[in-house]
């Protein structure tokens, strides 16, 4: 442990904020910045880079020689394992598989993130789900999509 | 008269069969999501923005209108239950409801918050009908320059009222504006920040940041501890509250209805701060003030009419100037987009049907929410008892195919696993989302504004101080920047939040 107090999540906030401003001058660097009579599209961007890289300095500044008033907490790895793919998994697939199994795998992905979660009843709520989904989105709200894709045999 | 006629046009749009039912949806809808908690009203209408898009405009925004006052009637009734708000303004109702609740009085607590809300709700669709046309005239007479400061002003009110470190929340809206920025420069067609994908060419999707920034991050947060929630579910005997109580609810009602509406029109998120300025009156008013906190029936009557009041009143600078309050509006300006509607003062004029339709069914809506919900607390109360881990999955489907409906664009769903991961992290940073999403939605407006007031003025940036009203909005914002950074000012809003948190 080191002597001096400090804020660990002012300094992971204000770096994360620095590093988001730098990434976004940088990107910005090939925009054209005109002159203040006649912005251009790289102006009003470079202004808030700019704005954000102090502000994320100032945050971090602040948190040398303060503690940590409250600890980070746990982290919801299994959550973030399961839930993030899920809808990443559905715009993946939605149109190649079709939205009835694309959902239906979506919807067992998502069911994974909990520890509580045992595999039959995952399985009879994904069924469940992607039933009244299909009934709802597709018959009767009359959503344009393809119930069954391409990439099935059928 | 004027007023009563155009009532009378919106009351024939909004008591139209179709539009009735669609009105009767969304407050069902809304209260359905809302009362299922670790969901708020802004995921809510995020998730159900898209379910919409078919329907005629005025249509989808009644319904959407009513979502937002359903989901936060449902979100007070989870906050009385089980001592878990889904959104910060029903934080207040939770100190005092759920001790009422722990007494078995959770049946007067649920009937009060009704009855506050409906009477706040009428009084409140009523200012809104009297306040929105003169206002429109003065937003008529708005260049680019006032424009450009209003917006600066609703973006330093939202910082104001963010709970925690005010500096996290000016750099959150900043982030906001910068991904505002993402797409295809209106004035000269390049494209900016696009990384090479064509799909961003429009700019990010505002569903897919909503969704992710608030519903993910949300059901990330609810997973990192899963436990047993106790629903306080044994003693809901008696309902409606008995002549004493009537009569102890009456002035933190009136008093929660007018410091609301007054409230609600900042721009910034107005029926949080609504909720916690009614508390704080409340309790200094009380001849009983060791009460709060141990289930004062005020503490609950005062609140929950003070964010409903607020909630409409919000509507003011939605509807007259284009400009949203909070985060909600910023999803239902996001919708009037989409329908092809330009919000602002051209609303009035243009669109009376629409306008006033609006207005008129806020009022049915809030009218269906008090007789269908009180004889129905039984089914929301099953809902209740719902596992979380079979909730989120549903949710989370019902994300994916919100989005996706949005543009039929699978970047759209890519978008949302990156702001779902995005919000979180920001959360566990103690950052709020709700500065970052009014950012975001203010973003091209504040940038083209900016840029056409610098054009209309040949390049001299006293524009924004020598004209008088531009110059005493940003007066205003830094007034209230200052104010904030003030120690005691700091240490008392501090103080308002965590007694919140408690």
């Amino acid at each position: 442990m080191s002597t001096k107090p400090k804020d660990g999540t002012d300094i992971a906030a204000g770096l994360l904020f620095m590093a988001i401003a730098a990434f976004f001058g940088w990107q910005g660097l090939g925009l054209d910045m005109g002159t203040s009579t006649r912005m251009g599209p790289g102006y009003f961007p470079m202004v808030l880079s700019g704005l954000l890289f102090v502000l994320g300095a100032v945050i971090l500044f602040k948190a040398f020689g303060r503690a940590d008033d409250e600890p980070f907490g746990r982290i919801a790895w299994r959550g973030i394992g399961f839930i993030l793919p899920a809808p990443i998994f559905f715009g993946l697939t939605v149109r190649g598989l079709g939205f009835v199994p694309a959902l239906f795998v979506t919807t067992l992905i998502a069911t994974q993130a909990s520890v509580r979660m045992r595999p039959l009843p995952a399985l009879v709520l994904a069924v469940a789900v992607t039933i009244l989904s299909t009934l709802i989105f597709s018959y009767g709200l009359g959503l344009p999509f393809r119930r069954f894709g391409p990439w099935l045999p059928l | 008269m004027d007023l009563l006629s155009n009532l009378a046009l919106g009351f024939g749009v909004a008591s139209s069969l179709q539009n009735l039912m669609f009105c009767l949806i969304g407050v069902l809808l809304g209260t359905l999501i809302g009362v299922l908690p670790g969901i708020g009203a802004t995921a809510t209408i995020a998730m159900l923005l898209p379910i919409t898009f078919q329907l005629e405009p005025v249509s989808s925004l009644i319904m959407l209108a009513g979502i937002y006052y359903g989901a936060q009637y449902g979100g007070s009734t989870t906050a009385i239950l089980i001592n878990m708000p889904g959104e910060s303004s029903s934080a207040v109702t939770a100190i005092d409801g759920y001790q009422m609740a722990r007494q078995g009085r959770a049946g007067t607590a649920l009937a009060v918050a009704a009855l506050g809300s409906f009477f706040a709700g009428s009084v409140a669709t009523f200012l809104v009908a009297i306040f929105a046309p003169p206002l429109t005239a003065i937003a008529l007479k708005f260049g680019a320059a006032e424009y450009f400061s209003l917006m600066v002003m609703g973006l330093v009110m939202s910082v104001a009222l963010a709970h925690g470190s005010v500096l996290k929340a000016l750099a959150m809206v900043v982030l906001g504006l910068l991904l505002g920025m993402v797409g295809t420069d209106v004035y000269t067609g390049a494209p900016r920040f696009t990384m090479g994908m064509t799909q961003f060419a429009d700019g990010l999707n505002f569903v897919a940041v909503a969704v992710g920034v608030f519903g993910i991050a949300e059901i990330l947060r609810n997973l990192e501890d899963e436990h047993d929630r106790q629903v306080m579910t044994k003693n809901i005997t008696r309902l409606f509250p008995s002549r004493d109580e009537f009569r102890q609810m009456v002035g933190p009602v009136l008093r929660g209805t007018a410091v609301g509406s007054v409230l609600g029109i900042l721009p910034g998120g107005g029926a949080i701060l609504a909720a916690f300025a009614s508390y704080t009156v409340e309790k200094k008013l009380s001849k009983h003030p060791e009460e709060f906190g141990k289930g004062a029936l005020a503490g609950v009557a005062g609140p929950e009419s003070a964010n409903n009041a607020g909630a409409q009143t919000s509507f003011i600078p939605l509807l007259t100037l284009g400009i949203p309050a909070n985060p909600v509006m910023a999803l239902m300006i996001g919708a009037m987009i989409i329908q092809g509607i330009v919000p602002g003062p051209n609303v009035v004029s243009e669109q009376p049907q629409l306008f006033w339709g609006i207005i008129a069914s806020m009022w049915i809506g809030n009218l269906m929410l008090v007789v269908l919900n009180l004889p129905l607390i039984g089914l929301w109360v099953k809902l209740l008892t719902v596992p979380y881990f079979v909730l989120f999955p549903i949710i989370m489907a019902m994300c994916s195919i919100g989005v996706y409906s949005v543009n039929s664009n699978p970047y759209d769903l890519f978008a949302v696993a990156f702001f779902g991961l995005l919000g979180y992290v920001m959360s566990k940073l103690r950052c709020e989302p709700a500065p970052l999403l009014l950012g975001f939605v203010l973003g091209p407006l504040l940038e083209e504004n900016l840029r056409r007031a610098m054009i209309l003025s040949r390049g001299d940036p006293t524009t924004f101080v020598t004209r008088p009203i531009s110059a005493g909005l940003l007066v205003l914002s830094l007034a209230v920047l200052v104010l904030v950074f003030l120690p005691q000012i700091r240490k008392r809003r501090d103080e308002v939040f965590t007694e919140s948190d408690a």
